[in-house]
């Protein structure tokens, strides 16, 4: 079972090689892409259920010795991460295939995706810090192209800022490996906790600022977090879907590792600051932007400051806490984004001043934005009101109030900053609009139902919160039991 | 030998700051070529005095190879963005004439707002 791990890269890879060969037929490229990406959620899936029944999984390439080898492994953590990952690349890439000119996209958005796809899998896989840095730059090169896609002025202007912050992550997290081999010996993630403890404070602490600064860049937390809402509304919109959904939650991940199995508890107060003011400036980021894309991207910052809290606050229950909202935002954010594209689409901006009408064009695709926007806010009975209750009583459990009330006022200005799109966007006289008053939802049936199924997606977490509760107080039960994390013994 | 290698680094990676923190683009590719080397030279001086080459058969002490596979691959990754950001830097060229690392759009409209507001050119 444990050879599925391996494929989940190699796959994607192999199949974004076919892809450049056969560039000029673009149909094939796409069936090849849709095939590929359809196969690797199925292994996640696969994966995921045998991870969960009959714990971790271990694969060691090329058949070397444990300590030799590159491994790759898969604890409950990875698997869902791998699942989610595999399940918005798919939804996003059969949304991409409903766009308008999709035919006429250079024949190198295929393989960047996949390349994509491959190096965010092999992120949550990486068992060694270095394989961990090489799983970056895969999805970071295959992010620089698929970013500045159309090479037209914002595009590159946008690009530039972004290639430049993620390089500069990428050397600190090169000195942070080479540095964290130097004082230790060993890359191995199941190794090192043990040689980490047996550290000097000061040299534990540096190596641990440096991992945190180089995966805080990718998460964008604050003060690292300004690149973020300047580059991702350049990009095409099934591209931004991806990267808001999937590539900040990479970063998360990292993070989600080092505090957990390197460095257990090591920076409680400073994660806790930095996720308190996170939340807030992001918050306070998205009201003071007049476009829908702007205003979405500030809330990812706003957001990743919540998985921090959960983080920072530790044990159990502040754990599945972050776990279920990473499970919660992975897709209600790509919805999100999903939701934005059509408009954007349609209309051909996403200015709040220059949309209007939207709801009475289509009562349908407003409640396509209106269940992910609430959820994102946290109202009952929405999958986001149950993760945010979960970091909210992890918060009161330790009599952080500080932390409980910084929580509770960003949530405030996420919902303003929503009724502002909401206002904005889908109330208002309609425009005058070249097809009179079609149905948005009808008028791109693809996209519509990509969206759509995406926010049953997000429904069907609240629905199912419970069973997928329990499955997160398992993940957090494994993630504090850092001798489980790919031992030798595990298969 | 270390404490010139340790210099080496320490200029490497201060001349590489300075460079990226600049306006053009060109510029900042330098400093990250720069600051690349720092960082390979730092894991390569990280990996313990010289000595002899890790085979089998061969007397040791032995050089830890480690650190230098990380090099290895770091050096071709950076290979690869440095490409691309060069070739990023002629687009840009292509399109307005120069490769100035230019402000976002959003913080353009917003400063010349506030321009508009003191009633100066900025």
């Amino acid at each position: 079972m444990s050879a599925l791990l391996p494929l989940m890269v190699a796959l994607p890879l192999g199949a974004a090689a076919l892809a450049v060969i056969f560039g000029r037929w673009r149909r094939l490229q796409w069936v090849i892409a849709v095939v590929t990406i359809g196969l690797t959620l199925a292994m996640a899936v696969v994966i995921l259920i045998e991870v969960d029944h009959d714990g971790t999984l271990r694969a060691n390439l090329g058949g070397w010795p444990g300590r030799i080898a590159i491994s790759m492994v898969a604890d409950r953590l990875a698997a869902i991460m791998l699942v989610l990952g595999a399940a918005m690349l798919f939804a996003v890439l059969i949304y991409a295939l409903g766009q308008e000119g999709v035919d006429a996209r250079s024949p190198w958005y295929v393989p960047a995706y996949l390349v994509l796809s491959a190096g965010i899998s092999a992120a949550f896989l990486a068992g060694d810090l270095f394989n961990l840095f090489v799983a970056f730059e895969i999805l970071l090169m295959a992010s620089y192209v698929l970013i500045t896609m159309e090479g037209n002025d914002a595009q590159i202007r946008a690009g530039t800022t972004y290639v430049v912050i993620n390089v500069v992550e990428s050397l600190l997290l090169f000195l942070a490996v080479g540095l964290t081999f130097a004082a230790t010996g060993t890359l191995s993630m199941s190794v090192l906790p043990e040689r980490i403890a047996g550290l000097p404070v000061g040299v534990a602490i540096g190596l641990n600022m440096m991992l945190l600064l180089a995966f805080g860049l990718k998460a964008a937390v604050f003060p690292l977090f300004s690149w973020l809402p300047d580059s991702y509304p350049a990009a095409l919109s099934p591209v931004s879907a991806v990267f808001a959904g999937l590539l900040t939650k990479v970063g998360v991940y990292a993070m989600i590792r080092t505090e957990t199995l390197l460095f257990p508890g090591g920076q409680r107060t400073l994660l806790l600051v930095i996720a308190g003011i996170t939340m807030v400036i992001g918050g306070l980021g998205a009201l003071a932007q007049v476009d829908m894309k702007r205003i979405l991207s500030f809330h990812i910052v706003s957001q990743i400051g919540y998985m921090v809290a959960g983080l920072a606050l530790g044990g159990v229950a502040a754990l599945a806490a972050t776990v279920f909202f990473v499970i919660h935002q992975i897709p209600t954010k790509t919805a999100l984004f999903l939701v934005e594209g059509i408009v954007e689409n349609d209309t051909g901006t996403s200015a709040l001043d220059r949309v209007g009408g939207l709801a009475r064009r289509s009562g349908l695709f407003a409640v396509l934005f209106l269940i992910p926007a609430l959820s994102l806010a946290g109202i009952p009975p929405f999958s986001g009101f149950v993760a945010k209750v979960g970091i909210i009583e992890a918060g009161f459990s330790g009599a952080d109030w500080v932390i409980v009330g910084v929580a509770l006022l960003a949530s405030l200005l996420t919902l303003v900053s929503m009724v502002k799109i909401w206002t904005g966007v889908f109330w208002g006289d309609p425009q005058p609009h070249p097809r009179g008053r079609v149905g948005l939802v009808r008028h791109h049936r693809v996209m519509g139902g990509v969206t759509a199924v995406t926010v049953a997606a997000c429904l069907a977490i609240a629905i199912a919160a419970g069973p997928i509760w329990d499955f997160c107080e398992r993940t957090a039960s494994q993630l504090v039991s850092t001798q489980d994390y790919g031992k030798e013994g595990s298969r | 030998m270390s404490v010139v290698v340790a210099l080496l680094v320490g200029v490497l990676a201060s001349v590489g700051t300075w460079l990226i923190l600049q306006h053009t683009l060109t510029r900042v590719v330098l400093g990250l070529g720069l600051f690349a080397n720092a960082a390979n030279l730092l894991v390569l001086a990280a990996g313990g005095p010289p000595a002899e080459a890790p085979i089998i058969g061969r007397d040791g002490p032995f050089n830890d190879p480690v650190p230098q596979a990380l090099v290895l691959t770091s050096i071709v990754i950076g290979l690869a963005v440095i490409t691309f950001l060069l070739a990023v830097a002629y687009r840009s060229w292509t399109i307005d004439g120069n490769d100035q690392v230019e402000d976002d759009i959003e913080d353009r409209r917003l400063a010349a707002e506030e321009r508009a507001r003191k009633g100066t050119r900025g």
